[in-house]
């Protein structure tokens, strides 16, 4: 069953993979381990998940300002995730996205979205995210 | 707008200014710091710039060779800072590093990039309490801070404004003194979003240091990233248990900025801190939720113990002075390590009126610049810490791969000399 979310282009591109999925938030500080892509933050529902390459479908990061260092160093290291779900603006997150891009012509997609629409994404759907800011979802 | 804010459909307005470093008329670091800044003017929302006269600047932090490359891609182009700007910790204590485990390259890294803010012409702080040297901000004064329990503080102690600025923007506002006019930085964004009534909470509880970490944690854990507005508070806290609370509630959530009516400046009634609507939300908080939080900031239920860490945010000359006459005689175990991380400033305050002496007889080690959650100097043996901050109590089992125990101060010393385990509990199962 596919399904169509219009969404709006924070940080507009293309990007596709198999969404990791929470409605808690996560702090990259503490919680992203930037040489791997795992999820390390113990107290997190996708705590030892990798998100590298994957959609990683977040309502927000938490926490420490550091979290957009962290993705950027992701980024250098190739472990960052293919693109982004958010249910909100998410300055942290974009930010990471536009010096990715600044400094190594290496932007990833970020996509906000309602949060019902937001909920229906699970881990393990099929996700491609489209220039637009509409995300194409392939439930499981 | 709802909650994307209307990305992509705002027509921009720029200054004058802003339209000169855009075009390069103001250098090649101020042009790259507003090309991002004019990136993400949108993701906050709004449509214009604003000034500021103040930052600290949260890029400091050495995270790996991408935080390095960028502080030195813009020191390279010639990037000066256009309004007083502290600098945070860094990545290494950087005459002290050698003291520790930390490996010699990422010290190396991590002090080029201090030089790289260095020679932006910032104030090297290094700290992560700069509201306790003499660069404290004021009421009111508009400011881009990085650093999330110095965005607290700015915002709830002092009343200045600065919305959450993640690394690497910080600087970029720092540059060219201009900020996205949103949030924090304008009067109805500052307005309470939810009222906790402190319900049965007893004074002898609030009377202790032990109280504000795990208030913190709990306004984390209950308001997320909004603003919430504590009523029910007897006690006048001081600035220390104040930061410890801004450490808190910026680990367990987002908590940007949080009211205290009758404590912090702009609740001097809850009216204030709605200005005038009604909360939208009300809470009761009793001691069932308050022991759920100081549960939740220990993951450790045994007796082992490797260290003590104090100082995040990093120790105040009154927490030395609070330590010192607990440690003074003593020694701690000689299988604990003992530290206490703090500024070049408070740490040669604390050393010239004779606070260090009982402190390092005792067996603790002092290290400024950084800590352990931005240094990774902690000997490989180290499994079981205990702490007296939220903060460090929070982000060490995922950072350093430790368990952690909370415990106030005493406790902390009491179980360094024993070298095990021991807490004081009897306020909190009353």
């Amino acid at each position: 069953m596919d399904r169509v979310i219009n969404g709006e282009a924070i940080i507009p591109g293309q990007a596709s993979g198999v969404a990791l999925a929470s409605t808690e938030p996560v702090s990259f500080w503490g919680g992203y381990d930037q040489s791997s892509g795992e999820i390390i933050d113990r107290r997190h529902p996708l705590s030892g998940q990798i998100a590298a390459g994957r959609i990683l479908v977040l309502p927000y990061t938490r926490g420490s300002s550091t979290s957009t260092a962290i993705l950027l160093e992701s980024v250098r290291a190739g472990v960052q995730p293919a693109g982004l779900v958010t249910d909100r603006a998410d300055v942290f997150l974009a930010l990471a996205s536009v010096v990715a891009g600044e400094m190594y012509e290496k932007s990833f997609p970020m996509v906000a979205v309602s949060r019902d629409e937001f909920e229906l994404i699970q881990t393990g759907d099929e996700v491609e995210i489209l220039d637009d800011g509409s995300v194409r979802v392939s439930k499981k | 707008m709802g909650v994307f804010r209307g990305v992509g459909i705002l027509q921009i307005h720029l200054s004058e200014f802003d339209r000169a470093l855009l075009e390069g008329e103001e250098g090649a670091a101020a042009q790259m710091a507003m090309r991002i800044l004019h990136r993400m003017l949108p993701v906050f929302g709004v449509d214009r710039f604003m000034d500021i006269s103040a930052a600290h600047i949260d890029s400091t932090v050495y995270m790996g060779v991408a935080t390095m490359e960028y502080a030195e891609r813009l020191a390279d182009l010639g990037a000066k800072v256009r309004v007083p700007s502290t600098l945070n910790v860094s990545g290494v204590d950087e005459h002290g590093w050698k003291e520790w485990d930390v490996p010699a390259e990422v010290a190396g890294n991590a002090i080029r990039q201090m030089k790289a803010y260095e020679s932006m012409g910032c104030i090297p702080t290094w700290t992560c309490a700069p509201y306790q040297t003499e660069h404290a901000p004021v009421f009111g004064q508009q400011i881009a801070a990085g650093e999330s329990n110095v965005i607290g503080y700015y915002n709830s102690v002092i009343g200045a404004r600065t919305e959450r600025y993640p690394d690497l923007l910080d600087i970029c506002a720092a540059i060219t003194g201009r900020v996205p006019a949103a949030g924090l930085h304008l009067d109805e964004g500052r307005k309470g979003t939810e009222l906790l009534r402190l319900k049965d909470i007893p004074v002898a509880l609030q009377e202790d240091d032990a109280f504000y970490p795990v208030l913190g944690h709990l306004l984390g854990r209950q308001a997320s990233d909004g603003i919430p507005v504590v009523q029910g508070m007897e006690v006048q806290p001081n600035e220390d248990q104040l930061k410890a609370v801004c450490a808190g509630g910026a680990s367990a959530g987002a908590i940007a900025l949080f009211h205290i009516v009758g404590v912090t400046p702009e609740a001097p009634t809850v009216e204030d801190a709605f200005q005038g609507d009604e909360p939208p939300l009300v809470k009761d908080i009793t001691m069932t939720e308050m022991m759920e939080a100081y549960h939740e900031l220990s993951t450790s239920s045994g007796q082992k113990l490797d260290m003590v860490v104090l100082g995040s945010p990093h120790f105040s000359i009154n927490e030395f002075k609070a330590l010192a006459p607990l440690v003074a005689g003593r020694r701690s175990h000689e299988d604990v390590e003992f530290l206490v991380t703090c500024s070049r400033a408070v740490r040669m305050i604390a050393e010239h009126v004779g606070l260090l002496d009982p402190i390092r007889e005792f067996g603790a080690k002092i290290t400024v610049d950084t800590c352990p959650l931005t240094s990774p100097m902690l000997p490989e043996r180290i499994k079981h810490l205990m702490t007296n901050s939220a903060k460090y109590a929070y982000y060490s089992p995922g950072l350093l791969n430790v368990d952690v125990t909370y415990g106030r101060l005493s406790d902390c010393v009491e179980s360094a000399v024993s070298g095990s385990i021991e807490r004081e509990e009897g306020l909190w199962t009353a």
